[in-house]
């Protein structure tokens, strides 16, 4: 499990043990220094919660976490091998729920989706049931432009639960919704957590998640 | 949770989805693929009302002033190859996907070309007739066109990937593909003058579809990385 | 072998090593092109198609070739930076681009100059070697730019490496259908490949030109990439302390 010539430690083993986990992160973004030496661990059913003000490194953790920034030191591990030799198997393992929903203006919601089913394995969920669900079944057939910023967003979460994948990665997940979009995404969390999924989420607000959480506080 | 038996969707359903989602949004605003045409009508327009209506001299620039308009519209359309989905996260989004990223970056540079480089092909004998080009000349500019649009797309997806999200993109985007573009210019318009004075012009064809095949193999490749490394 | 490349690789040792490997390489480099220009200028003799105005080569020819000598380093290095992660390998690459650009320009100018006798004009799109070394200029300029428009130097580095790649596969393919190009054109050359063999009188200030020259492109683009290594360490230790260190740099 320790693909090191060197004996790793043994809380370096523990880390390397764990479904995702990352030792030793240091991330320099041009003269500022976002993080250093960071580790963490995350198994089934763990949420790993990125706590910190804005412009803290949150979003460059979780881009860190996606494989699409290179660390000045550091490795990222899912299943015990660096993500970045396994990048397309990773990727077909996550989902990413970014600041900036990646949906197209001009295209209906099922056109959006339909683009998603062709690039990732979906999962036996009905859509329509996930649609009802988000309370966004009748905005099928309209291009995402004349949708609410908090529509658009439903239609990220959509996308998100129709995927078949076990880790979630959420950056800001709250932004432009109401308070009953917001517990429902803490809900949609809890049952992911519930079925053995594992979620990576950045956010400012206070959350409330019954499953085991790890925080980390960025400075 | 994850069904281990479930495969990911292949990559042709990778190349042919990306492919057909920027026709389709092609499609929803025609504008984007009109106005290089427009363009490229246009500055076939400037040259005889800059160096005069005289039939001898316009047959004889016609095939490079095409070629030259022909190049100068691509650079135009491929701004918007990867910038808009750069703005709305959605390149991110083909950034994590299972898929690989160059047969993403190969099927948004196939969409490119079919609405930027084939309409200008389509449109081109309308230009060359008011050139005096003879018919039997039309047809080989047709097929230098064909071939030197593809490369110019290819080519051009590289240098787009490389500017992706930087202030002022398009001028820097030209001063990158232009050097590049210039033995595709010269091949094809060449050609084409070879061919309307009745000279052997297959070598400049072959060479084209050389050139073709070349960037057709190995720029999605640069692309991706292009990609991977602007956004960082 | 390895730990040799490794300690080469380390910013520090680099800059020390370049501190003493440059005057080494420049003292030899312009005696030679002393000796290159006395004995091109008055030993050689007068060329008996071209006069005195073939004597421009001992300038034109190392330029030329140190322009795409400089081109290959720059892709090379900028590769080798890409794929082994080796930072040093990019401050290389971004030290010789501008040296490259200054050295193709100087060939353009020299080009130019000697084509007023000999073709009558400054400038001849007829040839070759001038329009692909024009070209040249021009992939110099957008890799430059492309440098200067990025602001995180980790990402100019790669971005600009790609750039520098597909450019080289882009020379040959420039060349070659440059050179078909003007088959077409009745292009004059007059500096055929294969030609007479070369009076050893006018031969020897030429080779002692081209080796002066590379030498002297040597010691500038070490000094080009010490100033560039303290540029990217500025906030590093050791340059501090080198810095405020009594000795000074």
């Amino acid at each position: 499990m320790c693909p090191r010539n060197s004996l790793p430690s043994a809380t370096e083993c523990k880390l390397l043990t764990a479904k995702l986990s990352a030792a030793n992160l240091t991330l320099i973004r041009g003269e500022r220094c976002l993080f250093e030496g960071l580790d963490f661990a995350l198994d089934n059913g763990g949420l790993l919660l990125l706590e910190g003000r804005n412009g803290c490194g949150k979003t460059s953790l979780m881009r860190a976490i996606a494989g699409m920034l290179s660390l000045e030191t550091g490795e990222i591990h899912w299943n015990g091998v660096p993500v970045l030799q396994q990048r397309q198997t990773f990727h077909g393992e996550l989902v990413w729920l970014a600041h900036r929903t990646g949906l197209k203006w001009d295209l209906t919601m099922v056109e959006n989706l339909k683009f998603e089913r062709s690039l990732r394995r979906q999962s036996d969920r009905d859509p329509e049931e996930v649609y009802a669900k988000l309370g966004i079944e009748r905005l099928k057939r309209l291009p995402l432009r004349s949708l609410s910023a908090g529509q658009q967003r439903r239609v990220a979460l959509a996308r998100m639960l129709l995927a078949d994948v076990p880790l979630w990665l959420m950056d800001e997940p709250f932004t432009n919704l109401d308070r009953e979009g917001r517990k429902l995404v803490m809900e949609l969390v809890e049952d992911h957590l519930g079925a053995d999924g594992m979620c990576v989420m950045a956010a400012h607000q206070d959350v409330e998640i019954d499953a085991p959480v790890t925080k980390i506080r960025m400075q | 949770m994850t069904d281990a038996h479930k495969e990911q969707p292949s990559i042709f359903s990778g190349l042919a989805a990306t492919a057909r989602r920027d026709l389709l949004l092609a499609w929803k605003r025609p504008g984007d693929v009109l106005n290089p045409l427009f363009f490229f009508a246009m500055v076939c327009t400037l040259f005889p009302l800059a160096v005069g209506p005289s039939a001898e001299q316009l047959e004889f620039s016609g095939p490079g002033v095409l070629w030259v308009a022909a190049l100068l519209a691509t650079l135009l359309s491929l701004n918007s190859l990867f910038g808009s989905d750069f703005e709305d996260g959605s390149l991110d989004q083909l950034l994590v996907s299972p898929q690989p990223l160059p047969v993403l970056a190969l099927g948004k540079t196939a969409a490119h070309w079919l609405t930027s480089g084939l309409p200008l092909v389509l449109v081109s004998p309308i230009l060359a007739i008011t050139y005096r080009m003879p018919m039997s000349v039309v047809g080989v500019m047709m097929l230098t066109l064909t071939l030197g649009t593809i490369t110019l797309s290819l080519l051009g997806s590289i240098g787009a990937a490389l500017t992706v999200g930087l202030h002022r993109g398009t001028a820097l985007l030209s001063l990158l593909i232009l050097p590049l573009a210039m033995p595709v210019l010269l091949l094809g318009a060449n050609t084409v003058s070879l061919a309307a004075g009745n000279d052997v012009y297959t070598t400049g064809i072959w060479a084209l579809g050389a050139y073709a095949i070349a960037s057709l193999s190995l720029a999605p490749y640069a692309t991706a990385a292009a990609l991977r490394i602007s956004n960082e | 072998m390895w730990k040799f490349f490794h300690q080469l690789a380390s910013p520090p040792h680099f800059y020390r090593l370049a501190a003493v490997l440059s005057p080494w390489l420049a003292a030899p480099g312009i005696a030679l092109i002393a000796y290159g220009v006395y004995a091109g200028l008055f030993l050689a003799p007068m060329d008996y198609q071209q006069g005195d105005a073939f004597r421009i080569i001992y300038v034109h020819v190392p330029s030329a070739y140190l322009s795409m000598m400089a081109y290959m380093i720059m892709a090379v290095s900028g590769g080798i930076g890409l794929i082994w992660r080796i930072k040093l390998s990019h401050a290389v690459a971004a030290a010789a681009a501008p040296l490259g650009a200054a050295f193709t320009f100087l060939a353009l100018a020299t080009g130019s100059i000697w084509g007023r006798p000999m073709w009558g004009t400054w400038w001849e799109w007829g040839d070759p070697r001038l329009t692909s070394e024009l070209i040249l200029l021009f992939l110099y300029f957008g890799y430059m730019a492309l440098r200067a428009a990025i602001d995180d130097t980790a990402k100019a580095d790669k971005a600009s490496a790609v750039l520098a790649l597909v450019g080289v596969v882009n020379v040959v393919i420039v060349h070659y259908s440059v050179e078909w190009w003007s088959s077409l054109h009745q292009g004059q050359t007059l500096m055929k490949k294969g030609g007479p063999a070369m009076d050893p009188a006018m031969l020897y200030p030429l080779l002692a030109m081209i080796l002066g020259f590379t030498l002297l492109f040597g010691s500038l683009l070490l000094r080009r990439v010490r100033t560039e290594v303290l540029f990217r360490e500025r906030r590093t230790r050791w340059v501090r302390e080198m810095i405020l260190s009594p000795e000074g740099s």
